[in-house]
């Protein structure tokens, strides 16, 4: 008998968590007094809760929701959701990819409070209001462990043509730039300082001596770090980070020039929550938030404020080569198929 | 012939018996468990077929993804990879699996239930886990990597030996269960007749469990080739279709692209299940009513051999769970080796933070709930209706479905099913209750089959009494029924609250930023290159599942002792 009731009460809790599971599916979040924020953003994951907790600091009302992914995926998500956006702002992203949305009418111009005090160079030139705000600068480098080069015999590379060379076969891991947006900027760069026929070439070179294509930006440096692959092109922040883990790295800066990207922030045309996406407009410009961004950058937006970062290469901002954003803005997506035909398969023997 | 079917139709009308407030109750629920089968399983994937007959901007296009799709070499290519894979990784956990159930049943060694459990363990991780230890062990600067002599553990070698430690208890347990059912008076024949030992293997052992052996075959079979958790950790660059699917949705939003090849994916799994359906129905009943069972008898030459294959099979498994439990307590594998818990400070790494890990919990414990109430009165209504046999047909077919259904494809088919603007359910999309329905969903089948065997067990007088004494079916259900059948309804909700936990292929598509899961952090944490943070979590999913399993054991026994008294004479 006990069992029996035992068994009876048990299926009725059951019976009433299903019924709560479908109401807290249908009247889930809309009790909640303070503004969400939806903020997409390519941000590493080891830095945003700083950010969430020193800008809710600022503005106790707003609470942040990040969506974070690596570059390639955030910016092919809003474009897939462009009819319908979920975004209230776009915050920490590739400025080449913010130039290609803004192109679609994904934004609306805002000048936030303080806009006068940053380098001309990190604003949306084209409009005004601005469509978007650079914040600061992300920086390509490559990790080279010293620890397996010297067992492997590998001499330090010191500009990207070295990469290409034999004594480098199955040594170099780098992102695909389909998804990451280090991989992009590293394939733009190199596009920008030789010609697309140098440039191709270069790559047709490197992709002989490439172990494999990673997803994101910051894994081929994480695997230098640990040496299971001994050069990892990625990007001078994450190579820092590892450093100063304990990791044997040298960070390079290829002597021909690196490229870099901003990271930057647009509103959504179509946000609800106008006045919280515009509070982070807002405070992303301040000098706070500027030092802030200098704790791990070595470039920002406001000027005098950066100090050198530990680890980083010494000369890496005098190497950054002439960026054109909106050539790459507008050639993103030819290049992006190129790349995919040319290198898509490492495995598969090529065909000339 | 013509004339009895005249007969039967003639008769038809006379006989249709008069239906009772209990056949409408029935009839209502079945049509209920209809509509939430059509929502859940037929019409994703229906939209999912429809999306790969269309352009980017959703025009009808017929064959041309396929076309484009046949035509890149590098897609094209992956179909040999992944058959390759699938073949090979067969051919050896089938073999493992078979000498490991053969011990088991067939030998006297000691330690059965401590081996037994062992095997099992791979169960309770995700397909990553197993990979992400194998690059510790064999990779660039793994532990034991002159083992390889050589050879590269990422591609072919890697994921082979991931999917062998992640298919082998599936496939065990379905041999164990064709080991067991044998008759000792064959072996007795045998035996007197003189045959030897080698012969009785080949004439009696293996004819017995020789449908079991192929269905073991068919189930491996379509794990590997529709699992990416290990090719995607492991296998560099070998492609094969499930990463395929991953890299076309994920990585380059292709969704038309990822549809056509998740369909490709779905060939081979759906012959691979019909295959297995046919030969089942030939399997006769080999135990008849006069079958003695088979015991071993101890051969202590035999029983050792047996045990020390065992052992080192065992080992291998225990090692590898072993090698992810070291490797995520360490600071900087493999230069700096103090012991350190910053791995598991999840919150400062992608894939969700510590909020995945509570994700998970909460998901599992709905999809167990939720799962068994409905997989269980499904299953109830299907076995126990009355007449409705077209609807009933209809039903038990839907209810089939989902084993054939691998998990990426029907991620997907839920993306193009309820994110569509015009359908009424968009709201479940991006919600934990989205997860739910996909993973109770993914696992139906076996759950629904669980519950069906059980039913079958209780004697049809019950509602038989029951009705003739006026009692309502439902009572009869709640006061009988339920009871009777605790044991399997606990083992459904405890295959579905593992599964659950360690799913990674449906619900990489479905989650969203509020509802991260620990089994896609591990996926995603890997992918940003924080291999230790990625094992860590996956300790997190192993622990877990192993203390709900470690409670479900000893509430089985409690509950079992109280409400299977009836069973003991």
């Amino acid at each position: 008998m006990r069992v029996r009731e035992l068994c009876q009460k048990s299926a009725l809790f059951v019976a009433a968590a299903a019924v709560g599971l479908f109401a807290l599916g249908l009247g889930g979040g809309a009790a909640l007094a303070k503004t969400q924020l939806l903020v997409y953003t390519a941000i590493e994951a080891d830095e945003l809760a700083m950010f969430k907790r020193e800008f809710e600091k600022d503005y106790p009302d707003v609470n942040v929701k990040w969506v974070r992914d690596s570059t390639g995926i955030v910016t092919a998500k809003l474009l897939a959701e462009k009819n319908n956006p979920k975004a209230d702002i776009v915050w920490g992203l590739a400025a080449t990819s913010l130039v290609m949305l803004a192109n679609e009418g994904y934004f609306q111009g805002y000048a936030p409070k303080g806009l006068d005090k940053l380098d001309p160079a990190y604003v949306d030139s084209q409009n005004n209001p601005p469509l978007w705000v650079g914040q600061r600068a992300w920086i390509a480098s490559v990790c080279y462990n010293t620890v397996e080069g010297k067992k492997k015999g590998l001499p330090l590379p010191t500009s990207w043509q070295d990469l290409t060379k034999a004594v480098y076969k199955g040594h170099v891991v780098m992102p695909n730039p389909n998804s990451s947006g280090t991989g992009f900027l590293d394939v733009s760069s190199w596009l920008q300082l030789w010609g697309e026929e140098k440039g191709w070439k270069f790559m047709d070179g490197l992709h002989k001596n490439i172990a494999w294509y990673t997803h994101s930006g910051s894994k081929p440096c994480k695997q230098a770090a640990s040496g299971e692959i001994p050069i990892g092109i990625s990007f001078a922040y994450r190579g820092a980070k590892s450093k100063n883990k304990g990791a044997p790295l040298e960070i390079v800066a290829p002597k021909e020039g690196l490229g870099w990207d901003i990271e930057a922030f647009g509103i959504v045309r179509n946000t609800k929550n106008l006045a919280a996406a515009r509070n982070l407009a807002d405070w992303s410009v301040t000098l706070k938030a500027n030092k802030i961004y200098n704790k791990e950058y070595a470039v920002v937006a406001m000027p005098g404020v950066a100090k050198p970062v530990k680890n980083f290469p010494k000369d890496i901002t005098k190497k950054m080569i002439k960026n054109d954003f909106a050539w790459a803005a507008a050639n993103r997506m030819r290049i992006l198929k190129k790349w995919q035909s040319r290198y898509g398969a490492k495995s598969l023997p090529k065909k000339k | 012939m013509t004339e009895g079917v005249t007969t039967l139709s003639a008769a038809a009308p006379l006989a249709r018996p008069i239906l009772s407030r209990d056949d409408w109750i029935m009839r209502w629920g079945m049509l209920v468990l209809g509509v939430w089968l059509s929502v859940a399983v037929v019409l994703p994937l229906y939209t999912l077929l429809s999306k790969g007959l269309e352009d980017h901007a959703g025009r009808f296009v017929g064959l041309a993804n396929f076309a484009e799709f046949f035509a890149t070499p590098v897609l094209f290519n992956s179909i040999y990879n992944s058959l390759t894979i699938a073949i090979i990784s067969t051919v050896i956990t089938i073999t493992l699996a078979f000498v490991y159930a053969y011990a088991l049943t067939r030998s006297c060694m000691p330690g059965k239930g401590i081996f037994k459990g062992i095997a099992m363990v791979p169960i309770l991780a995700p397909s990553l886990l197993p990979a992400i230890s194998l690059v510790y062990l064999f990779g660039n600067q793994g532990m034991i990597k002159g083992v390889l002599m050589g050879e590269t553990i990422y591609g072919p070698i890697g994921i082979v030996m991931g999917e062998v430690f992640w298919t082998f208890p599936h496939a065990l347990i379905i041999i164990i269960t064709a080991l067991s059912m044998a008759d000792a008076r064959l072996y007795e024949a045998a035996e007197s007749l003189g045959t030897s030992k080698l012969r009785t293997f080949f004439t009696v052992t293996l004819p017995g469990a020789r449908y079991g052996v192929i269905s073991a075959c068919f189930v491996v079979f379509t794990l590997v080739i529709t699992d990416f958790g290990v090719p995607k950790v492991i296998g560099g660059q070998y492609n094969v279709l499930a990463t395929d699917v991953y890299k076309q949705v994920i990585g380059q939003q292709n969704f038309q692209m990822g549809a056509v090849v998740g369909m490709v994916l779905l060939v081979p799994a759906v012959l691979a299940f019909i295959a297995d359906r046919i030969i089942q129905r030939k399997q006769v009943a080999l135990i008849s009513a006069r079958a003695v069972p088979y015991h071993p008898k101890p051969k202590t030459r035999f029983d050792m051999a047996m045990m020390g294959f065992c052992c080192v099979v065992g080992f291998m498994i225990l090692g590898i769970i072993a090698v992810d439990a070291f490797a995520s307590f360490i600071q900087l594998w493999p230069y700096n080796l103090t012991l350190t818990l910053y791995n598991y400070d999840f919150d400062l790494r992608d894939g969700g933070g510590w909020a995945s890990y509570r994700n998970s919990i909460v998901m599992a414990s709905y999809t167990a709930v939720i799962g068994t109430v409905i997989i269980f009165a499904g299953a109830y209504l299907v076995e126990k209706i009355r007449g409705f046999t077209v609807i009933r047909s209809l039903v038990q077919f839907m209810c089939i479905i989902p084993l054939a259904v691998p998990g990426l494809v029907l991620g997907l088919a839920y993306i193009f099913f309820f994110n569509h603007p015009d359908n009424p359910l968009e709201f479940v999309y991006g919600t934990m209750a989205i997860l739910v329905i996909c993973t109770v969903t993914h696992f139906y089948t076996v759950s629904h089959l669980t519950a069906t065997t059980a039913l079958k067990q209780m004697d049809p007088e019950f509602e038989a009494v029951s009705m003739s004494l006026k009692v309502p079916f439902y009572k009869t259900f709640w006061r009988v029924t339920v009871p009777v059948c605790v044991p399997a309804i606990l083992d459904i909700s405890i295959y579905l609250f593992v599964n659950a936990m360690t799913t990674v292929s449906a619900v990489v598509f479905i989650y969203s930023a509020d509802t991260t899961l620990a089994s896609v952090a591990v996926l995603n944490m890997d992918d940003a290159g924080e291999v230790a943070s990625a094992a860590a979590m996956g300790m997190m999913i192993v622990c877990t599942s192993a203390g709900v399993r470690v409670l479900h054991a000893l509430l089985t026994r409690g509950i079992a002792r109280a409400s299977q008294a009836w069973r003991v004479r």
